[in-house]
């Protein structure tokens, strides 16, 4: 009796929450999925046509084009991120107070937001007032201001800049939770064998902090797959919709074209590959927690 | 360039490593190595700190110096009135601040409210189904609230939530609650099973244990969870941009992007940069008062 009681408690706790998934996040993807399988839109239509809707977006030059600049934003961010995130963590680790500020202070850009980190940027690159742009005539790296966002490689590598300035540091302290786990007797056992530093390094902490890496890699990735913020902000998409991203794209479609049956089907394209890398990233999570 | 122009320095201890090696030492220990280390570490807090500084610099220029060109790195006369003119930027910068502090506390309270309770039934109870009840929870991890934004905008439509704080509350909600659940299950797991029966045996039911004997245990599991709430809500951009479309209901960053293309759709650059700074103040100060909170946090959701 008391158990059954129990759990009627138990439920009754958990209840509110699961009743708000359902409700906010269940709910809707059913009708994202029902959506993306008319012609809804907000200037009318709604009928029922299966799967034109993806049908069409593997025909659609611009969602192709999107998703590969998506991915290419991601393969070259990712390994910046996390190369520096690594070689930093490996300052950073000590405790010392110089090292520790060093530590905040990177760390520092990663609770601004993305929006107020772009705006900043975007000034800091415009050809005119930009005052990196001025720093990069007067060190002489440049010979004049450039115009970084009436090209789609200058743009992307503009974005990149200030995207890395914003979240190295979410990387790094991952990095640094997982070398300050490592045994302390393991690391002298190899100066005893009189491995060098680079040796202990490669040989030693790197593979210690390999679930480390690969878990602040798939979340870094996860994140640059779903980038918005930063393009829509700084590019505008700009020049001729060379740098749309995914989630970019589908906005333009849903909120800007009205064309809700077609966002929605490249909301699930995208999901499902969002699902794929969330998966393996829970997947490791849980096997950490058994370890 | 920026990040590419650190390159040669962080690879600089590679050279001197080896002379601290050679004496058998940890790196860092040797006098040389120890310098480096120390010239290296100014140098990275230079480098990150160089675009908040010059951004709040050309926020306290004047306005025609903001907008000089060519521009200059310091202000030659300091100035208010890029802030005056973002305190009076179209409904008034306070509209917009009290929009985002709003929304910010209802996505604190909507995430504790759900969270607390959950993480205890999760801990504590022994109910059938429990671990996909909280894969279920955690659900929304996996589905990027991006690809629900134009479902959610349907179903507010229907709800008369768009352009409401609410509204705005739930999509940023949805977002957090995941972390959440996770964060106080947890907690609530830290806490002995002893201090829990010493309370029902003292004649507490499962109601008053939780409010007088567990909350007050669970506090920094609490703490940690508003504070992710308030910098994520805050910070928000994508689902502002779409809940929120009247402009009195815009949050500080959606205002933003009206500040820069300005009044006469000419760009104000140092009303731009006192809006960037009014953004980024009160995560930045909550960073540093809480510091330990919000990396303990983050960790103990990514890494565990």
């Amino acid at each position: 009796m008391l158990a059954v009681n129990n759990r009627l408690v138990g439920m009754a706790f958990l209840g509110p929450a699961l009743l708000f998934v359902l409700v906010f996040v269940f709910y809707p993807l059913s009708q994202l999925i029902y959506v993306s399988m008319t012609s809804e839109s907000l200037l009318g239509g709604g009928q029922f046509v299966w799967f034109d809707n993806y049908i069409f977006a593997f025909a659609d030059r611009s969602f192709w084009s999107s998703f590969l600049f998506t991915l290419e934003y991601t393969l070259i961010i990712t390994p910046i991120l996390m190369g520096f995130g690594f070689l930093l963590a490996l300052l950073v680790t000590e405790n010392r107070p110089l090292v520790r500020i060093t530590r905040g202070v990177i760390f520092m850009p990663v609770v601004i937001g993305l929006a107020s980190s772009s705006q900043l940027w975007v000034w800091l690159f415009d050809q005119q007032v930009g005052l990196l742009n001025k720093l990069l005539v007067d060190i002489g790296i440049l010979d004049q201001p450039l115009v970084w966002f009436n090209r789609a490689q200058l743009g992307l590598t503009a974005v990149i800049i200030s995207v890395v300035w914003k979240v190295l540091g979410f990387g790094m302290i991952i990095m640094v939770a997982g070398m300050q786990t490592i045994n302390q007797e393991v690391v002298e056992g190899s100066m005893i064998d009189g491995a060098s530093y680079w040796q202990r390094v490669r040989w030693v902490i790197l593979p210690l902090t390999s679930r480390s890496i690969l878990l602040a890699t798939l979340i870094s990735a996860i994140g640059s797959m779903l980038a918005f913020d930063q393009f829509y902000l700084m590019t505008g998409g700009a020049p001729r919709g060379h740098t749309f991203t995914s989630v970019y794209w589908i906005y333009q479609n849903s909120f800007v074209y009205f064309k809700l049956g077609y966002g929605s089907a490249l909301s699930i394209i995208l999901m499902i590959v969002i699902m794929i890398g969330a998966a393996t990233q829970i997947a490791i999570q849980r096997r950490g927690e058994r370890a | 360039m920026t990040a590419i122009a650190t390159t040669p320095e962080i690879a600089k201890p590679r050279g001197i490593a080896k002379s601290g090696v050679f004496e058998a030492q940890p790196v860092g220990r040797s006098r040389p190595m120890a310098y480096l280390i120390g010239a290296l570490c100014i140098f990275l807090i230079t480098l990150m700190l160089t675009p908040l500084v010059l951004s709040f610099l050309a926020s306290i220029k004047t306005p025609d110096e903001a907008s000089a060109i060519p521009p200059h790195y310091f202000p030659h006369a300091l100035s208010l009135a890029n802030y005056v003119s973002v305190w009076t930027y179209q409904a008034g910068l306070w509209t917009y601040v009290s929009n985002s502090l709003f929304v910010a506390f209802l996505v604190i309270a909507f995430c504790l409210g759900l969270a607390v309770p959950a993480g205890y039934a999760l801990a504590r109870f022994d109910i059938p189904l429990k671990e996909v009840f909280f894969l279920l929870l955690l659900a929304s991890m996996m589905i990027p609230y991006q690809a629900l934004l134009t479902p959610l905008y349907l179903l507010f439509s229907k709800m008369g939530l768009t352009n409401t704080h609410v509204g705005l509350a739930i999509v940023h909600t949805i977002l957090q609650l995941p972390f959440s659940v996770y964060l106080m299950r947890n907690s609530f797991e830290g806490v002995p099973r002893e201090v829990e029966e010493a309370a029902v045996i003292d004649g507490c039911n499962s109601m008053q244990a939780l409010r007088r004997v567990l909350l007050p245990l669970v506090l920094p599991g609490m703490v940690t969870v508003s504070l992710f709430a308030f910098i994520m809500s805050w910070n928000e951009f994508i689902g502002a941009l779409v809940v929120m479309s009247r402009e009195t209901s815009f949050t500080v960053p959606v205002m933003l992007t009206g500040v820069s293309t300005g009044r006469f759709r000419i760009m104000d650059w140092g009303a731009l940069q006192a809006g960037v700074i009014v953004s980024i103040i009160p995560c930045v100060l909550i960073y540093l008062l809480l510091q330990r909170y919000y990396v303990s946090g983050l960790l103990s959701g990514a890494v565990k």
